[in-house]
This record gives structure tokens, C-alpha cells and sequence, in this order.
């Protein structure tokens, strides 16, 4: 392995300009700086005591951090109308359901898309990466009109069911197991008389953990993230992303909690992010398009 | 059992021939009855939940529907009001058009540099850099925190550095200025947009052989830039498709960051885009019809878009 680096340093060497270095390290450092500051200032905020965040001239840094925002969060939580468990409930029920039913409607169409010779299997997956190219916008009025004679207006269900057909989920899967699961395998097993099924879950999806994990981050960091929905009318049903919006909407007052409130949403994804982070890069290895 | 798959397979061969091609299709799909049994479950919510709506959009958009009464057929009167009647719509498409094509490859291009420029990097430093560049567009609504720092009043951080330095001498209301309001939604895009195609770009990269490079060098390419235009990006072509799938989809749709940040509508709809018009008429004012061509236009916006695109990077790397 050091060895194999060693050459690569040499091939770099023998293309690499001292211009060109110093250039792109100061590129980099803008920009990384760009994107660090404002994360380092939602923390900093988050932990700044009250005179610290109303101070003339506003200072970035905090001086006497302190964890009082996070306490005033809960006791804010405390005073909802509708009681802040429940909240966390029906984020924590929709992310890990709709990713459950995800993975599984997903990863059983993405095999079979992958592995499997049929009438029309192009035309599907040709549909699915155009699916792609536009947002669900496009689709929404006439989503809400289906959702309402379905009757799945303001139940879980508007929510967790649409979410169980990932079309990136699928796609990055289904290009995944395509160059990871071999053909012989799959045929040996299907001689010795397995079913496509058995194939499909006991063969190819232990071959393809790093893929399965990209979708399951992929499809929780969705549902986690999820707020306002137009399908959700009852206070009861909504999410935790949205009652923080509305904690964060009580205005200035509450600068401190709501910054509170951003650093616990997002150390979820970023903590899951950092767990799985060298399988995602090797998820995406293959999620190139051809033609 | 093997012997029994061998003949099966020979009666194959033999049967095809005597076959018009609607028999064999037929035949095989009763062959292959459990691959529909797989795909039927995702295909049937992905028919009823992505392509079933854009259908109905189409069909509705030639209608007068208030969700009450049965929809009237009006062919192209939606159309025709959009393009001549609505100024708002009109400066819809101008400031969608703007924001994508500024954002739109602007974050493909940083997408792309950063990538490139740290797969150089030590195993370890570059999985923090990837972190810092990317946990942006997977912290939700953290992007919030631009509202704080170009806060309207004195206690904004901009503003305070700026009052305080002595550049201003009140409060510049930012987000809820015309003249600003585009560009700081802009930034505020660009920065959560290293996402998905950020990461496909960094695996596509890592995934070149370090042979091509040698080769490279050997066959007389002097520079990193040579190296990026005819061995780098034409290898990662099918990663380069991807992306920019993903960045055009993105900058096409932009619109919840504006709504957080500048309200709804932006002041003096100088940040309103074509979601915001589908949102106005289709959740506010319950013109179903006319919505629909709303998100028609946009589906072939962003339609488009894409096919000029996949043009274009056809030619990357001749």
C-alpha cells in the first residue's frame, strides 16, 4: 500500500505546478470558510447567554457559553399545545418506517431491474431516470387531488407510502448491484434451484451493503428533515421539523432556543453522515449515468 | 436439477423460431413472472405518486378546475394567459431562468473543482473537507441562520460589522430589499447545493485508475488542466451525466430557501420564481387548471433543460 502511494506521489509530481497548488489551497480555503462560518455561527449562537446575543456591536464568537438556550428549548417544548413527545414520535415513526418500506420496495425492484432479463425492463428504468430530471412540484396539486380520493388526507399515510418509492434510492441501488453482484453467482444459485426471491435477499443483498446503507441515509435524511407538508392538517400529525419552525417563528425572543433547536436537527444527519460516510463514496462510485 | 434446466433451455432455442415476436414477448413475460412480482410494488406507487401526477397536470392544464366542479375543457386559454396576461408569471420565468442559470452551474462547477481538487488530499483530511463542504445541504433548515446574520435590524451580524466599521449608517434590510434579495438567496442556494452530485463527483474521481494518469504523462501531458480535459472528465462522463441531472432539477425548482428567507411573496416579487406562482395559485387560490399549466411549463423548463445539457456534455473531453 505504500509503495503503491509512493508512485502515485510521483505521477502527481510530474504534472504539478507550485502555481497551481498555491492557487487551489487558497481557492479551497475560501471556500471551505464560506461554508464553515455559518455552521460555526449557528453553534456559537447556540450556546451565547442572553446578554451575548443581544450585544451592539454583534460579536461572531461566544465568550461564557452556556447550555441555558437548550434548557429554555425544553421548557418551550413543555408548553405546546400538543404535547412535544408526540412531535418526536411522528418524525421518528414516518423517517423510520418510510425508510424501511423504502429499502425494501427499492432494493427488491432495483435487483430485479439489474439482474433480471424482461419484457419492458428498459422502459421502466428509461422512465424512473427521467423521473429525475423535475422535482415533485411538478406533480403536487395533482398528488393532493389523488391523495384526497384515496382518503389519505391528513394521515401518515400521505407521508410514509409516496416515500417508499425512492427514485433516487432505487437508481443508485439499481447501478449499484449492477457492478457489484456477478452474473455467475447468481446463475450457480438459480442451477441449484433457488427462487428469484431467495437470490434477490440471501445473494445479492449482502453484496450490496454499502448501497443499501446509502439509501437508508438517503431516504431517513428525508423524512427527517421533512416539514410542513400540504397533507397534514392536524397538529397532531405534524412533524418535528415543522414545531421547531414554529419555535423559531416566535421571533427574536427566542434567538437562542431555535439556534438551540437547528444544532440538535442537525447533528442527526451529520453524525449519520460521518458513521457512514466511505460507504456512500463507494455507493456513489457507481451512480455514474450512461447514455 | 442442472439436467432439467438444460433442456428447458434447449426447447428455448427451438421454440423461438416457430414464434411471431408478440407470441415470444408473451412467452417471456409469463417466463419472467416473478421479476413484475419484484418491481410491482415500487412500480405501482411510482406510477400513482410521480407519473400518474404529471399526466393529470398535463390533462388539467387545458381545463378550468376549482376542485368543486367537474373540470371544463378550455384547450388553451390557461397558456394563453400565462404567456400574455400575467406579468407576475413573466417575472416568474425571468427570475427562474436567472436563478438557474447561475446557480445551476455555478454549484456543478464547485461541485466539480472541490472534488477534483481534493482528491489529492490524504484519505483522512479529505473525508473532514468533504464533511465541511457537504453538511450543509443535509442539515435541513439550517440554511436559517442567513436570515440571522443579514437580519434586518442593528443586531444582524452584517449589519452590526458594517454600522460598526462606519460603511453604513442604518440598517440595510437585506432580505427584504429588492435590490438585494435575489443575490442573497442566490449565495444561500450556492451554499447548500454541494450535495449529492458533490459526493458522486469525489467517488468518480477516486474510481479513475492511477495507470490512466501514468499513461498520460507518458504520452506527453504537461499539466494538470490537460490532464482534467482528456483523461479526467472524460472518464467520469457517466458521473458528469448524473450531476448535472441533479443541478438542473435543483436550480429549476429553487424556491423553498426564498420562501424561509424572504417570505412569500419576496418583496415586490423580486425573488418570486415559477414554484412560487404554482404555489400561489394551486395551494392559495385553488385554480387547479391554471396551476397545472403552471407546473407544465415548468416540467418542460426543466425538461429541457436537461436534454441541452446531456447535448453538451457529449462533447466533454474531444
Amino acid at each position: 500500500m505504500a509503495k503503491k502511494l509512493r508512485t502515485r506521489k510521483h505521477a502527481v509530481v510530474l504534472n504539478r505546478s507550485v502555481g497551481g497548488d498555491v492557487g487551489i489551497t487558497v481557492f479551497l480555503s475560501i471556500m471551505g470558510v464560506f461554508m464553515f462560518l455559518p455552521m460555526l455561527y449557528v453553534l456559537m449562537q447556540a450556546v451565547k447567554p442572553l446578554d451575548e446575543l443581544w450585544m451592539f456591536p454583534p460579536r461572531f464568537y461566544v465568550v461564557n457559553p452556556t447550555l441555558k438556550n437548550f434548557r429554555d428549548l425544553f421548557s418551550l417544548m413543555s408548553d405546546s399545545w400538543v404535547p412535544f413527545s408526540r412531535y418526536i414520535f411522528n418524525t421518528v415513526f414516518i423517517s423510520i418506517s418510510g425508510t424501511f418500506g423504502s429499502l425494501l420496495f427499492c432494493s427488491m425492484a432495483a435487483y430485479a431491474l439489474a439482474k433480471i432479463r424482461f419484457p419492458g425492463r428498459d422502459f421502466m428504468f428509461n422512465i424512473i431516470v427521467k423521473s429525475l430530471m423535475f422535482t415533485s412540484t411538478v406533480g403536487a396539486i395533482a398528488s393532493f387531488i389523488i391523495m384526497s380520493l384515496l382518503g389519505w388526507v391528513d394521515t401518515y399515510y400521505a407521508i410514509i407510502i409516496p416515500a417508499f418509492a425512492f427514485n433516487l434510492g432505487l437508481y443508485l441501488m439499481k447501478q449499484f448491484m449492477e457492478s457489484n453482484v456477478t452474473d455467475d453467482i447468481l446463475e450457480s444459485a438459480r442451477l441449484d434451484g433457488a427462487t428469484e426471491f431467495y437470490t434477490f435477499w440471501v445473494i445479492a443483498m449482502p453484496m450490496v451493503k454499502p448501497a443499501w446503507l446509502t439509501l437508508i441515509i438517503y431516504s431517513f435524511n428525508g423524512l427527517w428533515n421533512a416539514g410542513a407538508s400540504i397533507y397534514i392538517q392536524s397538529e397532531q400529525l405534524k412533524t418535528l421539523n415543522y414545531a421547531i419552525s414554529q419555535i423559531t417563528a416566535g421571533g427574536i425572543a427566542r434567538a437562542g432556543a431555535s439556534a438551540a433547536a437547528t444544532v440538535i436537527m442537525m447533528a442527526v444527519p451529520i453524525i449519520v453522515f460521518v458513521v457512514s460516510q466511505s460507504n456512500i463514496i463507494e455507493t456513489m462510485g457507481t451512480s455514474g449515468m450512461k447514455d | 436439477m442442472s439436467k432439467k434446466n438444460v433442456v428447458s433451455a434447449e426447447q428455448h432455442a427451438v421454440s423461438r423460431k416457430d414464434m411471431t415476436k408478440a407470441q415470444w414477448t408473451w412467452h417471456e413475460i409469463k417466463r419472467n413472472k416473478v421479476a413484475y412480482l419484484m418491481v410491482a410494488p415500487f412500480m405501482i406507487l411510482f406510477l400513482m405518486f410521480t407519473v400518474v401526477p404529471v399526466i393529470m397536470s398535463i390533462l388539467l392544464s387545458f381545463t378550468s378546475f376549482n376542485m368543486l366542479q367537474w373540470p371544463k375543457f378550455i384547450f388553451l386559454d390557461n397558456y394563453i394567459r400565462l404567456f400574455l396576461d400575467d406579468d407576475i408569471f413573466i417575472l416568474a420565468i425571468k427570475n427562474t431562468l436567472i436563478f438557474a442559470a447561475v446557480t445551476g452551474p455555478t454549484s456543478y462547477f464547485m461541485s466539480l473543482f472541490v472534488a477534483w481538487f481534493i482528491n489529492e488530499l490524504s484519505p483522512r483530511v479529505r473525508a473532514v473537507v468533504t464533511l465541511i463542504f457537504y453538511a450543509p445541504s443535509i442539515s435541513g433548515s439550517v440554511y436559517l441562520i442567513w436570515g440571522t446574520l443579514f437580519s434586518d435590524d442593528a443586531y444582524g451580524w452584517v449589519n452590526g460589522f458594517l454600522l460598526n466599521l462606519g460603511i453604513i449608517d442604518s440598517p440595510v434590510l437585506w432580505f427584504h430589499d429588492k435590490r438585494y434579495v435575489m443575490g442573497l438567496c442566490i449565495i444561500v442556494a450556492l451554499w447548500t447545493s454541494l450535495g449529492t452530485a458533490f459526493l458522486s463527483f469525489i467517488a468518480g474521481l477516486q474510481g479513475i485508475p492511477k495507470s490512466y494518469y501514468e499513461a498520460a504523462a507518458v504520452d506527453g501531458i504537461r499539466n494538470r488542466w490537460q490532464e482534467l480535459w482528456y483523461v479526467t472528465l472524460p472518464t467520469m462522463k457517466p458521473q458528469l451525466m448524473f450531476g448535472a441531472v441533479l443541478a438542473i432539477t435543483g436550480s429549476f425548482g429553487f424556491g423553498g430557501v426564498v420562501t424561509a428567507l424572504a417570505g412569500f411573496p419576496s418583496v415586490e416579487y423580486a425573488a418570486w420564481t415559477i414554484t412560487h406562482h404554482l404555489e400561489d395559485y394551486g395551494g392559495q387560490r385553488w385554480e387547479v387548471g391554471y396551476a397545472s399549466a403552471i407546473a407544465v411549463v415548468l416540467f418542460a423548463m426543466m425538461m429541457g433543460a436537461n436534454l441541452l445539457i446531456h447535448r453538451m456534455l457529449a462533447k466533454v473531453g474531444q
